[in-house]
């Protein structure tokens, strides 16, 4: 029973992980752009949001760097994607190309680098509780924050106005312009919060989840997140179920291990792959289900002259 | 202020002069960041632009890297001007080097040279397979070809793991992850005594002149582009769409598999966890950086080549990390996309 618990434990955590990222990619794809990039912005917020901890030895700093990372390299693509009308496809994987070998030299010199004692959060009171206490009230505080932020993602995107604002900007950017919203600068918005999260999701990984850096560190979790929008139609709940689920996937292998399954690692270790790539193509099988959902101008340029 | 103001058409000069005002940005910011590091720029510069061609063996070394890029490349323009985004040429390339090497390991004492041919054509068939598992499921179930090209490349790898580490481990190898050294008959055929420039070469340059007849002389090729660039207009003149995603992801994982087979059975030598090398994705920029023009990729793909082997010089003389080459052809892809901009788009000078 207590290694049920401890799973459950973790899938939370990897969950989160995922989720961030996810939340972010789904503000971006809401207002109608899509970022490639999102390997390489965490993976750059990875090493920076780690070396900031081992060198000030203060969490929050390091995800303040890592969301900064994250938001600077979201800025160069926001720029190069809004104003000057490249591909985001091309331009995204520019994106996670450079920040794969941008992370891995600056990198170099933290390989071996350890952080300071990690703090072990327990929820009072609750965390004492039997099997409960260790499956769900003991995790970062960021765990529960991110299901908060969930609720008040949806909230935002479907009640308020500048929610509203942001979806329009997606679904019809002619309309939002002729409205008189500033299309452009409001994707570069959402880029730049999308990329913010996705860093913090990769300061989260290499300073609260692994603890530690190693080159390549993410191992394809920022495409993994981009899947998960698709997955949950683009719905801020669903994503947060979704990365659960993920997370669980992931954990599984772990404790498959544990229990001695014959199988070799290897296979494990293609889980989370395997899965998105059937969660894909079950959520893809009928077009139009996407269709309906999709954000009607995904990955369209906008020039408010034309 | 500058302004960008629309060209009424594409400027035929900087569609060429961009990749070489993108090389030109790349190497100054590549100064910036030896001055930054403390480092002697023009040493830095020698390694990558200077050592790889100083002599005849550096050259031969330098071409025995831009082999696989360019193979990988040519395919990934098919795939990338009939707007299929295979962006898993990595894992194409690791099943191919699988496949290739599992024919080398049947090799025995008693084996002609022949083998050779079996042991790239499974290479071939390796890549085809796998990006024929994208193709299908985007074909049948419209899975997007970006993420599960992408995914069944960690598949993959892991899959190279599993059989290094398992049923194709070298009994006599120490208990090193990796399968015996293949038989000396499976050697790809090298071109000149005393460099490792072997018949891939020759492969890759005959690739791209195939390519060039194909994209630019036969109707399949058009057909393809048009279904890329006007899917509406490919439906009207009857081209068939499916066929573009079917045809332009075989022939990818097809050059990805012989990139693969052609590795292992040249410069490598046996299946390691190493095999993966970042090829596929570097083969990417290749693509773009070379204008998915079979003669721009032999430049580019011979450009790349000189990033990784400054890379692993700046590491072994200068001290730096040998990443410094992912960060370069990052760089590279970047400022491409910044100038390429050039050739839209003016820029003019106006007062407000």
């Amino acid at each position: 029973m207590e290694a049920y618990a401890l799973l459950l434990a973790a899938t939370l955590n990897a969950g989160t992980v995922l989720a961030l990222a996810a939340l972010g990619l789904l503000i971006n794809e809401k207002a109608g752009v899509i970022n490639l990039g999102a390997e390489g912005m965490m993976l750059c917020a990875a090493i920076a949001g780690f070396a900031t901890v081992v060198h000030t030895g203060n969490d929050w700093l390091g995800f303040a760097a890592g969301m900064g990372a994250g938001a600077l390299l979201a800025a160069a693509f926001g720029w190069l994607v809004i104003w000057l009308g490249t591909n985001p496809y091309a331009t995204g994987l520019a994106l996670s190309l450079f920040g794969a070998g941008f992370s891995a030299f600056v990198g170099i010199a933290y390989v071996q680098a350890k952080l300071p004692e990690r703090v072990q959060w327990v929820v009072p009171v609750l965390g004492d509780i039997p099997w409960l206490g260790p499956a769900l009230f003991r995790q970062h505080p960021l765990v529960y924050a991110v299901m908060l932020f969930t609720l008040a993602l949806a909230w935002w995107l479907q009640r308020s106005r500048s929610g509203l604002i942001l979806r329009a900007v997606g679904e019809s950017p002619e309309s939002a312009h002729a409205l008189g919203h500033p299309v452009r600068r409001i994707r570069f918005a959402a880029v730049l919060a999308g990329g913010a999260l996705c860093g913090l999701a990769g300061a989260y990984l290499s300073v609260i989840y692994t603890p530690l850096w190693v080159e390549g560190m993410v191992a394809g979790k920022g495409w993994i997140a981009l899947a998960l929008t698709t997955f949950a139609t683009w719905r801020p709940a669903r994503v947060l179920l979704g990365a659960y689920l993920f997370g669980g996937v992931t954990m599984l292998q772990f404790h498959l291990q544990s229990m001695g399954v014959a199988m070799p690692s290897q296979f494990l270790d293609m889980l989370p792959y395997v899965a998105t790539v059937l969660v894909l193509v079950l959520i893809s099988r009928n077009p139009a289900w996407i269709r309906v959902n999709m954000p009607a101008s995904l990955g369209k340029p906008f020039s408010p002259g034309a | 202020m500058l302004q960008l103001e629309p060209r009424p058409q594409p400027s035929p000069l900087w569609r060429w002069g961009s990749p070489v005002l993108a090389l030109a940005l790349t190497v100054l910011l590549g100064i910036a960041l030896f001055v930054a590091l403390g480092k002697d720029p023009l040493r830095g510069l020698q390694m990558f632009f200077w050592e790889p061609v100083k002599s005849g063996y550096a050259f031969g070394e330098l071409m025995v890297k831009a082999t696989p890029l360019l193979l990988i490349a040519l395919g990934l323009a098919v795939c990338f001007r009939a707007n299929v985004w295979n962006i898993g040429a990595e894992g194409q390339f690791v099943i191919g080097a699988v496949c290739a090497g599992g024919v080398a390991l049947l090799a025995g004492p008693g084996t002609g040279p022949w083998i050779v041919l079996p042991v790239l054509l499974a290479g071939v068939l390796g890549g085809m397979l796998w990006a024929g598992i994208t193709a299908l499921l985007r074909d049948r179930f419209h899975a997007n070809e970006i993420l599960v090209s992408l995914m069944l490349v960690y598949v993959a790898i892991q899959l190279l793991s599993f059989l290094v580490h398992g049923p194709w481990k070298d009994p006599g190898g120490y208990n090193f992850p990796q399968t015996r050294t293949f038989d000396a008959v499976t050697q790809v055929p090298r071109l000149l005594p005393g460099s490792r420039m072997n018949i891939g070469l020759l492969l890759a340059l005959l690739g791209a002149g195939v390519l060039w007849v194909f994209l630019f002389r036969l109707r399949a090729g058009f057909a393809l582009q048009v279904g890329g660039l006007a899917p509406a207009a490919a439906r009207y003149a009857g081209f068939s769409s499916r066929k573009a995603l079917w045809l332009a992801l075989l022939i990818s994982g097809g050059t990805a598999g012989l990139a693969g087979a052609l590795e292992v059975a040249g410069p490598i030598g046996q299946l390691t966890p190493y095999v993966p090398a970042g090829y596929g994705f570097a083969a990417i920029i290749v693509a773009f950086v070379g204008r998915l023009h079979p003669l721009g990729m032999v430049l580019s793909a011979i450009l790349m080549s000189m990033f990784y082997i400054g890379g692993e010089l700046a590491q072994s003389r200068l001290g730096l990390p040998k990443s410094v080459t992912g960060v370069f052809q990052g760089l590279l892809l970047f400022t491409l996309l910044v100038c390429d901009t050039l050739v839209n788009y003016r820029l003019r000078w106006r007062s407000r």
